[in-house]
């Protein structure tokens, strides 16, 4: 696909949706890419240049591709700004650092044209044609020989990212600023040594133009965090009490968030012997009285299986995050997909409800990340959060988050009681829960089958009130549920259908395709159990033309779309390569089904 | 404050045979809580899957009955979770040496602040009789028609390497002797094991009454804080000792566990949590 051009001026632009034309140039509308090897400081570099976009009023969203490996391997990270809300990465780049000949081999062909390639001219060989490409300014500047000469070769990436912002007309000191505080604890050599190879990188692209510039706009104090750091906060804000969890990638930054603030915030956080033992001790804080969770992806999931039917019959409130990654076995660690929604979905021995629910985005981590909390208090049951590695790993400016959100405990049982029945067959299925300290309520928790009272039961009657009870609150769970709805124009001739992170890439194809006179809407489906049958049929039929989007092979929300509406959705766009959807490949999907 | 025995006995009546070591394990537990007087709605017993891990329906305290091995975990968050607690995890010998292996391992150099009692009938009574890790060599079951080829766990020395600060071994029908160990286990500050040998009447027709009467020895005048005297105690095969084989005073894991300075986290306030201290990192 070839980038288009921008409607009000001849610049070419990676989405015309973004930025503006001021004098020539492109404003506040970049992608800039920096690639390299593990251990070529990558992340740090693009997350102060992102930080810096962000505290000028700029909305930033970075994405990173990487191995599972620690040094060496292909890293890139992706960051792009703009003056409007961003959804997602996009496929082409405005200037690209390259810190190796691999990056150089394999992302120039995405530079669009006018855009730019930084790197060290004294190692890499670099030349229009070796590129075959006339159309983009080579920028070939000393970056190691800067960094020695500023204090060592490991600052070449400060140098690269004192041009970058050169270029792109940044003030020096917001970059100073967020150095000096990235490596205040380092000390202040350490600090004056980068100050200097930010200035020197700065210098050396003095007086060169570059057809894209970032101002500073007004706006409120926004946040740069990942998916998993937001449904963290979510979870903080809950009243999280207790957490266990064994590293994984890409869950494990949740641990890492957690334990953070476990001092600040009271938090138990234990990294345990294995995900058995986590979803197992977190069962037994919470059945103590503590709002618990873990976190794990694929592979730890399928050791909680059997830990998620034990607090489904114990009724005792669970949230488990499940970030996937692609699969089977131990499969891509590092990558993203969107495998597993069908097993979180059947996940357990026997049959028991439970809440699945994908956020889309960092805001939705958060807020979901808050309610799981409250559904599995108030329903008693497991409640698994889904996301992925795109999802979870990738940054993006995020407005304030809200805070006026209540905690609802459902019904917790605080004082003595009379007679009490820990499993009482009440209307709405949702028994008063005791937690051990409380006077005249001593119960046993039982993985078997119990009666109301909780002791073992196997009578065919008892059984069959209890298996209806745990069904039942669901029942009333899905009343209570908001529903899905469609964004964008309603009689769009085109309508999406997807859960979970595609929504950042359908979001941004959405505005190319506008751009392009094709309207189109969007039915992002969070809640997939319950699954809000009734909403979903009615939209999917009063819809012209079903698009189905998924990071899967087997179109799994499509199946359960056809089980629970007795729809099929025959367009579908599948990737499941282990990366995330480019908007510019839906959109160019779209094209071929609308000619 | 008195609890009597009455006070601590649910309406459920155990399903164990008759002669089966858990009556006496359970009446020992029920006397030990008895006698140091904790409250009951402040006790919490924990466990996981088998005959003996029924025990929790038939003690008046909070309980638990979690999955075949996995009681130690639940037991574990429960503590952590309400340090103020007294938890007590038991389950059988396949239960913790078995599936719940590698939790018995952790939780020990973990030196958690609970009791853990092992109900070691050497075999796998309610799946009717396969053997288990503690079954001696050569031991005839369903699943080792030929005898058993894997030379026995000891959980005691396993305990003694592993870090365990209370190390002490039972058995069921010395009811006066176990009672005080339980007692002893219970005033531990600390991870407290007692693995109490028992007769399966109906699947272990090695380890009898009479074996026991014959291959076991009350422990007398050993020193529980000398650790080297222990482990040979522990790796003793003949006559195997009775009693409290090693005994150390260190930092238990939730006395170090530092956010407890803020109370107890299973019932802190947490209706509206300030998110400021933590959202400054990310502007
Ligand atoms: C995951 C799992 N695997 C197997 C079982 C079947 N099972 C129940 S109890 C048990 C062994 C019981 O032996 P032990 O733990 O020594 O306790 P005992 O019955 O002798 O008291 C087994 C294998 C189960 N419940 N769960």
């Amino acid at each position: 696909m070839i980038p288009r051009a921008n409607a009000v001026a001849t610049i070419p632009t990676t989405s015309p949706a973004h930025g503006s034309i001021t004098g020539g140039k492109r404003i506040n509308n970049l992608s800039w890419k920096i690639a390299g090897a593990a251990g070529d400081g990558i992340l740090n570099a693009g997350r102060m240049f992102a930080k810096l976009c962000m505290r000028d009023g700029l909305y930033v969203f970075a994405s990173a591709e990487y191995p599972s490996l620690i040094r060496g391997g292909h890293n890139h990270l992706d960051i792009r700004v703009s003056d409007k809300p961003l959804a997602s990465h996009t496929k082409w780049v405005d200037l690209l650092v390259a810190l190796n000949q691999e990056a150089v081999d394999k992302h120039a062909s995405k530079i669009i044209p006018g855009g730019g390639i930084i790197y060290d001219g004294d190692t890499l060989k670099v030349s229009v044609e070796s590129l075959k490409r006339s159309d983009i300014a080579l920028f070939p500047l000393p970056l190691l020989k800067t960094a020695s000469a500023c204090g060592g070769p490991i600052m070449r990436n400060v140098v690269a990212m004192g041009a970058t912002i050169g270029l792109l007309g940044v003030a020096l000191s917001s970059f100073i600023a967020i150095l000096t505080e990235t490596f205040e604890k380092k000390g202040d050599a350490v600090v004056q040594k980068n100050i200097k190879a930010a200035q020197a990188g700065y210098d050396l692209v003095k007086g060169k133009p570059f057809p894209v510039s970032l101002k500073k706009q007004p706006g409120p104090q926004r946040l740069f965090m990942s998916g998993n750091e937001a449904m963290t906060a979510g979870a903080i804000k809950a009243g999280l009490t207790f957490f266990a969890a064994y590293p994984m990638t890409p869950a494990s930054s949740i641990l890492h968030t957690v334990a953070a603030n476990e001092k600040d915030y009271n938090i138990v956080v234990k990294h345990t012997e294995d995900e058995i033992t986590a979803i197992n001790a977190a069962i037994g804080a919470s059945y103590a009285g503590a709002r618990s969770m873990t976190a794990t992806s694929g592979g730890g999931f399928a050791l909680m299986v059997e830990g998620l039917g034990l607090a489904a019959q114990t009724e005792t409130p669970l949230v488990v995050a499940n970030v996937m990654r692609p699969g089977p076995g131990s499969g891509m660690a590092t990558h993203s997909g969107q495998g597993d929604l069908q097993y979180v979905l059947h996940a357990s021995t026997d049959e028991f409800p439970r809440v699945v629910v994908a956020p889309g985005d960092a805001a939705e981590n958060y807020t979901l990340g808050f309610e799981a909390f409250n559904l599995a208090d108030q329903y008693q049951l497991p409640v698994i959060l889904l996301s992925d590695k795109y999802l979870a790993e990738s940054y993006c400016s995020v407005d304030p988050l809200p805070h006026q959100l209540s905690v609802h405990r459902g019904k917790m049982v605080t004082t003595a009681q009379q007679n009490y029945k820990r499993y009482a067959l009440t209307k709405d299925a949702v028994s008063p829960r005791a937690r051990p300290g409380i006077p005249g309520c001593m119960f046993v928790a039982s993985s078997y089958e119990h009666d109301e009272e909780g002791n073992e039961c196997e009578e065919p009657a008892v059984r069959v009130a209890m298996h209806q009870k745990r069904f039942r609150k669901i029942e009333q769970l899905a009343k209570t549920l908001p529903q899905p709805k469609l964004i964008g124009p309603a009689d769009a001739p085109i309508t999406f259908v997807s859960w979970g992170s595609p929504k950042g890439p359908i979001l941004e194809a959405m505005k190319l395709l506008k751009s392009d006179g094709v309207a189109t809407n969007f039915l992002q489906l969070m809640y997939l159990s319950p699954f809000p049958t009734e909403t979903v049929s009615r939209i999917l039929k009063k819809a012209k033309q079903l698009v189905l989007v998924e990071s899967n092979m087997t179109s799994q929300l499509g199946s359960l779309i056809r089980e629970q509406c007795l729809i099929t959705i025959k367009e579908k766009i599948l990737r499941y390569d282990g990366r995330p959807f480019d908007p510019e490949d839906i959109v160019a999907a779209i094209k071929e089904m609308i000619v | 404050m008195t609890i009597s025995l009455a006070d601590l006995t649910t309406q459920e009546t155990p399903t164990w045979c008759p002669g089966c070591g858990d009556h006496t394990i359970l009446a020992s537990l029920k006397n030990a809580l008895a006698e140091l007087v904790i409250d009951p709605k402040d006790v919490v017993i924990v466990s996981g899957i088998g005959c003996g891990s029924k025990i929790p329906h038939y003690v008046k305290t909070y309980g638990f009955e979690g999955l075949h091995g996995r009681g130690l975990p639940v037991a574990m968050g429960i503590k952590l979770a309400n340090p103020t607690l007294t938890v007590i995890a038991i389950s059988g010998d396949g239960d913790t040496y078995g599936i719940g292996g590698n939790h018995f391992m952790h939780t020990m150099r973990r030196n958690l602040d609970i009791v853990h009692i092992v109900q070691d009938n050497q075999v796998y009574g309610l799946t009717k009789g396969q053997y288990s890790p503690t079954s001696k060599k050569g031991f005839k079951s369903p699943s080792s028609p030929h005898g058993a080829l894997e030379t026995p766990v000891n959980p005691l020395a396993l305990a003694l390497t592993m870090g365990a600060s209370y190390v002490a071994r039972g058995y069921a029908l010395n009811v006066s002797q176990l009672k005080e160990l339980f007692v002893d286990a219970l005033n531990h500050k600390g991870y407290a094991f007692v693995d109490v040998l028992q007769p399966c009447v109906n699947y272990n027709r090695a380890n009898t009454p009479q074996w026991y009467q014959e291959n076991t020895q009350v422990l007398q005048g050993n020193d529980p804080a000398n650790w080297d005297e222990a482990m040979k105690l522990a790796r003793r095969t003949d006559k195997l000792p009775l009693g409290l084989f090693f005994k150390e005073d260190r930092p238990t894991y939730d006395g170090e566990v530092s956010v407890y300075e803020k109370g107890v986290p299973a019932t802190r306030d947490i209706s509206n949590i300030d998110l400021s201290m933590m959202l400054k990192h990310y502007v």
